[in-house]
């Protein structure tokens, strides 16, 4: 004898946060009860094997019919064919918007297009989060970025808005869309190291500083594009390296200032010109859209590996830049503080985020 | 002219999109009702339209008022071609006809098509204005109040029951027409859907002018149902009980004394799902009128042949039965003489409730029913739906002679159902019989009054048990003993009833739900040959589902079985039958005895040990339920006892059966030492599957309670947490040669094991309860068995529940605050003078009815009433903060229950009644039959959701899924099913938040304040 039909439906739809997160994570059904079975659950319930299979089926199908909902959060909310308080309904949206690091870290700056997708086969495998999860995942990726990629106002906001994350979740989201937008490069081999808090810490900050938006809220794209201006602007800090007494005088400035305080003095300031080329260069070549890409893998290679291959502690690092940023206001000749400033801020955070092994 | 409805549109969301070339939809509405149509501008381009319009006004007659629904329509405008509809919501606008209910409807309605479910939602605004107002109860039966819940709604109170209504009306099934092969599957499936709507409120109108005929102005348990007879039609049936109510007038005074639940046991809404069906005149043949009846071990089965109606069954009067009761018998005869004048001159002196005030209900008599099985003819005038009135009659006459028998003259807990096959069908009746209190009858005489004196004196809570028959006469063997409690009063060994624990009934330790399942096998057969079939297995089944309820029973290690609902269902090539019922230990009748079992050859060894061997089994679960159900009635020695009556002792001895009539077996007393145990014999491979299945029932986990009655007894600390739900399973039985066995087995198996997932999901509510647990099986399809529950679990303080049963000095209190708020006053229509101290009102409610007659406010009373139970309401307080607030959506909760704990209703907004269609014919798209049913259930309930917070509700009570046919053709990806539902919106207050509010305005002085449930918002 077969069930061919079994349900159960409940005035309150009933979530299972065990099953929900199985379901999550992309198992079948019959792998979800095996890994149930596995927990001891059997043993705790005095439940069947079958018992357990009709519940795991019944909530994925519960899940399945609640997908399309949870594709737009604030249809959840109002729509009457589930009752389900709150509370539910904010972890419902919040898990299914979560995502793994290991998989934004491969997916981080990649065109959110048909052709990542089809490479999310070998993104599980690696991985080894299921290939169904990595669906879902970029799926979510893709589709807060529809939605807010046009959009005025704080992309943090709007997508909170728009999906109803918690903050927390939200601005990872910004950091997302941001880098997806920008097709940062992240995916290099000397970029593994860093992770996806470290990456998403510069979105924000280059969210906040670089683009539009931080200087007026009114544009369109104010949060997503970095600020076409700017970065065109930023060919002037050049002069910062190709006037050579400019180039001399910043140094002995640096130089003046931190000696005895660093312990890798020497390494500095043999280092200084090539260190203080590296950064400059990197702005001033941000108007082409390649470097722009390359941002990452330009500031680990001209500045972070320099600095570890001569074993700068971090606390050396971040006196050093402190310094570094702080003496150009005392360049007489240079006449470009507040940008330096916007640049400098922005990078020596990053800088001082992603310094680590 | 005396009703004008007024409708307005507001807007639309979540809309689907239409025009696949823009992504969006161009929505309209057209406003339908009766003949007249209204449509909205087309709002273009939109998935969420603002149409805001104007008022639609239409002017009609207050009978198209109550039999026409609402009609709205949301279609997408097309310019080149037809316009494509989307949706539709039809509206029952009966809830604004009678004054104490809705006044407007107002909200988001979700828009349904019977081919893609639900379709975003519409915002409507509907008033009607009436005219005529003296009028207008003339013309139609405007005004009458209906309600589903089985006893006297909260917030009114019973002036007096007039009786039973009952209607029927027929037509013929859209489905079945010639030009169903030509149109639409949706079109078929809306005219079906607009036809029954049609019918409902044709049926209720007809029965709301029996109801002002009678001079009431209300109808309790109404129960409708619909009967799908295929090719010869359709039929709409209703049962109810006619009342007079009147609406308690202050909020306070009943504020804090109704709010436990745990006082108020309610009424069991019947579950009977009844397919049944009627078709008339034409050459219809009934085939075999034979009914068939039985009742409980202390009702007696016997097959009939059709009516004993003419008996002279009627009681002896009293006196011979010396050796009883001294003044128990003519008092018994008394009252068999004044009830019986005051309930003769009514044709069929029924009550749909199951539920009763205090002192209403004297005796029970046991369980009574009738079926009866008949061929189903096409109906040829709808008009004339005499046939099946005439089926109906002949049952109902069927179940007044058995109740006469059992020297009763009232049957409660009544309800009707049918189970259809081809043309096939199988009417059933049951019900309790039961005496009434002839205060509530009529006027008491003197010696009534006198006789009253004794009863008064007894220990409350068991004069019910105490039987009504004649013991000399009795219509069946029975074994009597002296009532445990008052000792003065004979009672049978086991009780079974249809009706819900009455309140005053003291019970010891916990209750349980008990089910009794079986299969036949039948032959497959075409019409007479058919139904003669099933009449020849009709009475075997019937036997041995009371065998198993009573064999389980016993082990269960309790005596009285309540809420019992037996259904035997038909199909094409096997019969089921699924009784289930409420076991309780009354403390007033005598300890059951254990089950015996006994071996047809005593001198094989081997065999005797095996017998051994099952014996230590079935004792140690009779030992391990009673502690499981903490059943420990002390200790009581034989003497005082005065030893269980002088009769010769009859051993009922169950050959596979019990103390049931059946000649054959009365003979065979095998006298096995143990006095009042139970004999099993096994004397086949039959007989023992039957005991192994008897221990195969495994008892709930730990933390769960079950039971199919209104609450559990024993349990009466519910917190504030429920979950309603209903669960489908569809098992396809593999094995083309089914043997009874393997049947049974099956079937067992489907049922526990769908039992076991509840308790799985339910877990995290533990300690919890199932209540009013309501199993509907059905035969769709040859191998296909279809099971629906419908349960509402709800939390219970696992803490207090101890201390409640330990101190019966609580409880006793709690049980006087019940009296309390249930109204005292309950006369039958024979007996409107409540005035003046009633000669028959037991000893303490004597003070309340004195000071409830004499005008003495009841904000007075409710304060006593508070005092009372301090305990239950200190403990809502803590728990009763609500899980799920402010949600844009408001919460709208469901419950099979007549109340919601923790909460009290503060007024009823009128019933719901609803009927939908769901086809597909994308099955696997959807997820197959699971996704399909799955997603169609959840819309039903969503639906009903969205017209309650319309109405302004927050919930349904007394909820129930009257029926769900499913069918399926999954080679042609198609399926479609069929949902009926039923409730009573209500508006209900948290006991938290009125206490708030009883602290803001002193009880006293709020009195005069507060009208009638004005505190809900």
């Amino acid at each position: 004898m077969t069930n061919e039909l079994d349900i159960f439906v409940g005035n309150t739809t009933l979530i299972d946060e065990d099953v929900y997160r199985l379901w999550l994570d992309g198992y079948s059904v019959s792998d979800a009860v095996g890994l149930r079975v596995r927990s001891g659950i059997l043993e705790q319930t005095g439940a069947t094997a079958g018992v357990l299979q009709s519940d795991t089926m019944d909530h994925y199908r519960t899940f399945h019919m609640l997908e399309r909902l949870l594709h737009t959060p604030p249809k959840l909310l109002h729509q009457l064919v589930f009752q389900i308080p709150p509370s539910r309904q904010a972890l419902l949206i919040e898990r299914y918007y979560a995502f793994d690091e290991a998989f934004v870290r491969e997916v981080l700056g990649k065109k959110l297009s048909k052709g990542t997708k089809k490479d999310l086969d070998d993104i599980s495998t690696k991985t080894g989060v299921t290939l169904k999860s990595c669906r879902r995942q970029f799926d979510n990726f893709k589709r807060v970025f529809k939605v807010v990629e046009e959009m005025r106002g704080s992309l943090a906001g709007n997508i909170q808005q728009h999906f109803l994350l918690s903050d927390r979740l939200a601005r990872d989201y910004a950091a997302v869309v941001f880098f997806a937008n920008n097709r940062f490069e992240t995916g290099k081999k000397k970029l593994q190291y860093l992770t996806f808090g470290d990456l998403a810490f510069c979105a924000e900050l280059m969210i906040q500083n670089w683009t539009p938006g931080a200087v007026d809220s009114q544009v369109d794209d104010m949060d997503v594009d970095l600020d076409k201006e700017f970065l065109q602007d930023l060919k002037e800090l050049k002069v910062l390296v190709a006037d050579k007494d400019l180039l001399d005088l910043h140094k002995s400035l640096v130089c003046t200032a931190l000696r005895g305080k660093l312990s890798v003095f020497p390494e500095m300031e043999a280092n200084f010109k090539n260190l203080s080329r590296g950064l400059v260069n990197i702005a001033s070549k941000l108007t082409h859209t390649k470097d722009v890409r390359d941002l990452f893998v330009d500031l680990v290679e001209k500045f972070i590996e320099p600095c570890r291959s001569d074993r700068w502690p971090l606390n050396d690092v971040r006196l050093f830049l402190n310094q570094y940023s702080a003496s150009v206001h005392s360049l007489d000749g240079f006449r470009h503080q507040a940008l330096w400033d916007r640049y400098m801020v922005t990078l020596r955070s990053c800088l001082l985020r992603m310094y680590h092994d | 002219m005396p009703g004008k409805l007024k409708v307005k549109i507001v807007a639309g969301r979540h809309l689907p999109v239409m025009d696949r070339a823009s992504d969006l939809t161009d929505a309209f509405v057209e406003v339908k009702f009766g003949n007249m149509t209204f449509k909205t501008d087309v709002y273009h381009k939109s998935l969420n339209p603002q149409w805001n319009s104007e008022w639609f006004k239409f002017e009609v007659d207050d009978e198209d008022l109550q039999d026409e629904p609402l009609q709205i329509t949301v279609l997408d405008h097309d310019t080149y071609s037809a316009n494509d509809a989307i949706g539709k919501v039809y509206i029952d606008i009966d809830p604004l006809l009678y004054s104490e209910a809705a006044t407007v409807i107002s909200g988001w309605f979700p828009i349904y098509d019977t081919i893609h479910g639900i379709r975003g939602e519409i915002n409507v605004v509907v008033k009607v204005d009436l005219f005529n107002d003296l009028n207008r109860f003339r013309q139609s039966s405007c005004g009458v109040k209906f309600f589903c819940t089985t006893s006297i709604p909260k917030c009114y109170r019973a002036v007096i029951i007039h009786g039973f209504v009952e209607e029927l009306v027929v037509n013929e099934d859209p489905e079945y027409q010639w030009i169903d092969r030509i149109r639409t599957p949706r079109a078929s499936n809306e005219a079906r859907q607009r036809l029954i709507s049609l019918m409902s409120g044709e049926l209720q109108r007809k029965i709301g002018l029996k109801v002002l005929e009678m001079r009431g102005n209300a109808v309790v348990g109404y129960l409708q149902c619909f009967d799908l007879e295929g090719e010869s039609g359709l039929v709409v049936r209703a049962i109810g009980t006619a009342c007079t109510l009147d609406k308690l007038s202050s909020t306070a005074a009943f504020l804090p004394a109704c709010n436990s639940p745990s006082k108020e046991m309610k009424e069991i809404p019947f579950n009977e799902d009844p397919n049944p069906n009627t078709h008339s005149s034409g050459p219809s043949t009934p085939l075999k009128n034979q009914t068939y009846s039985f009742s409980p071990s202390k009702s007696y089965s016997r097959q009939s042949s059709s009516s004993d109606t003419d008996l002279s069954l009627t009681p002896k009067t009293g006196m011979g039965s010396g050796s009883a009761g001294k003044e128990g018998g003519p008092f018994k005869a008394l009252l068999r003489q004044q009830t019986q004048s005051a309930l003769e001159q009514r044709e069929f002196p029924f009550f749909t409730l199951t539920a009763f005030p205090p002192g209403f209900l004297v005796h029970v008599g046991g369980v009574v029913s009738a079926r009866s099985v008949k061929l189903l003819d096409r109906i040829h005038n709808p008009d004339e739906p005499e046939t099946r009135d005439a089926w109906w009659a002949e049952i109902r006459q069927e179940i007044k002679s058995h109740a006469k028998a059992l020297g009763c003259h009232a049957v409660v807990g009544y309800s009707e159902s049918t189970s259809i096959c081809e043309e096939v069908c199988i009417l059933s009746a049951s019900g309790t019989a039961a005496v009434l209190n002839p205060r509530f009858l009529q006027d008491g005489t003197v010696e009534g009054c006198l006789e009253q004196r004794q009863e008064e004196n007894l220990p409350a809570g068991c004069g019910f048990c105490h039987i009504p028959y004649d013991e000399l006469n009795m219509p069946f063997p029975a074994h009597l003993t002296y009532c445990y409690s008052c000792r003065k009063q004979k009672v049978p060994d086991v009780l079974f009833t249809t009706i819900d624990l009455p309140t005053d009934a003291t019970v010891i330790g916990k209750g349980c739900l008990i089910q009794a399942r079986l299969c036949r096998l039948k032959k497959k057969a075409q019409a007479e040959a058919n139904a003669t079939a099933i009449s020849n297995l009709l009475p075997f089944m019937e036997y041995e589902v009371h065998t198993q309820l009573m064999n389980k029973l016993k082990l269960k290690g309790m005596n009285a079985l309540f809420g019992l609902r037996i259904q035997i269902t038909v199909g094409e090539n096997m019969l089921m039958g699924l009784a289930s019922a409420t076991g309780v230990y009354l403390t007033a009748l005598p300890t059951p005895g254990g089950i015996q079992i006994a071996g047809k050859t005593p001198n094989d060894g081997s065999y005797e040990q095996h017998i051994s061997h099952m014996q230590k089994k079935i004792n140690d679960t009779i030992a391990k339920n009673k502690e499981l159900y903490e059943i420990n009635p002390p200790e009581i020695p034989e003497e005082i006892i005065g030893s269980p009556i002088p009769e010769p002792r009859q051993r009922s001895r169950l050959l596979r059966s019990q103390s049931e009539s059946s000649d054959e077996v009365i003979e065979l007393d095998l006298s096995h030492g143990k006095k009042d145990a139970f004999v099993l014999e096994i004397d086949d491979t039959d007989a023992m599957e039957d005991v192994h299945s008897l221990l195969t029932d495994v008892p709930p986990p730990s933390g769960f309670y079950s039971c199919n009655t209104e609450i559990m007894p024993g349990i009466n600390n519910w917190t504030s947490e429920i979950q309603m739900f209903t669960s489908v399973r569809v098992s396809r039985l593999s094995n083309i040669n089914l043997t009874n066995q393997t049947l049974n087995k099956n079937f067992n198996d489907l049922c526990e094991n769908l039992l076991k997932s509840l308790y799985f999901k339910l877990r995290s509510m533990i300690p919890c309860c199932l209540c009013h647990v309501n199993f509907t099986v059905s035969l769709p399809e040859d191998e296909l068995i279809q099971v629906t529950v419908t349960a509402v679990a709800i939390t219970f303080d696992k803490h207090q529940a101890v201390q409640t049963t330990k101190t019966h000095v609580e409880k006793s209190l709690q049980r006087a605050s019940t009296d309390n708020e249930e109204l005292l006053q309950f006369p039958l229509e024979l007996c409107t003078d409540s005035l003046g101290p009633h000669p028959f009102s037991p000893a303490k409610e004597h003070l309340e009815s004195a000071s409830s007659n004499s005008g003495i406010p009841a904000a007075q009373r409710a304060v006593s009433v508070e005092k009372a139970s301090p305990l239950t309401e200190g403990h809502f307080r803590q728990r009763s903060a609500p899980a799920c607030a402010n949600s844009t959506v408001g919460v709208v909760k469901m419950t099979p229950l007549s109340f919601i704990p923790g909460a009290k209703i503060t007024k009823y907004l009128g019933i719901i009644n609803m009927f939908f269609i769901r086809e597909t014919t994308s099955l696997r798209e959807e997820g197959g039959v699971s996704g399909f049913l799955h997603a169609f259930i959840a819309e039903v309930f969503a639906m009903v959701r969205a017209h309650v917070a319309a109405l302004g509700g927050n919930a349904v009570v007394s909820y129930i899924m009257k029926q769900c046919v499913f069918m399926e053709n999954p080679n042609k990806n198609q399926a479609q099913c069929l949902i009926n539902v039923s409730g009573d919106a209500v508006i209900f207050v948290r006991e938290s938040e009125l206490e708030i509010m009883s602290t803001q305005q002193p009880i006293a002085s709020c009195q005069p304040a507060c009208g009638g449930g004005e505190i809900a918002t």
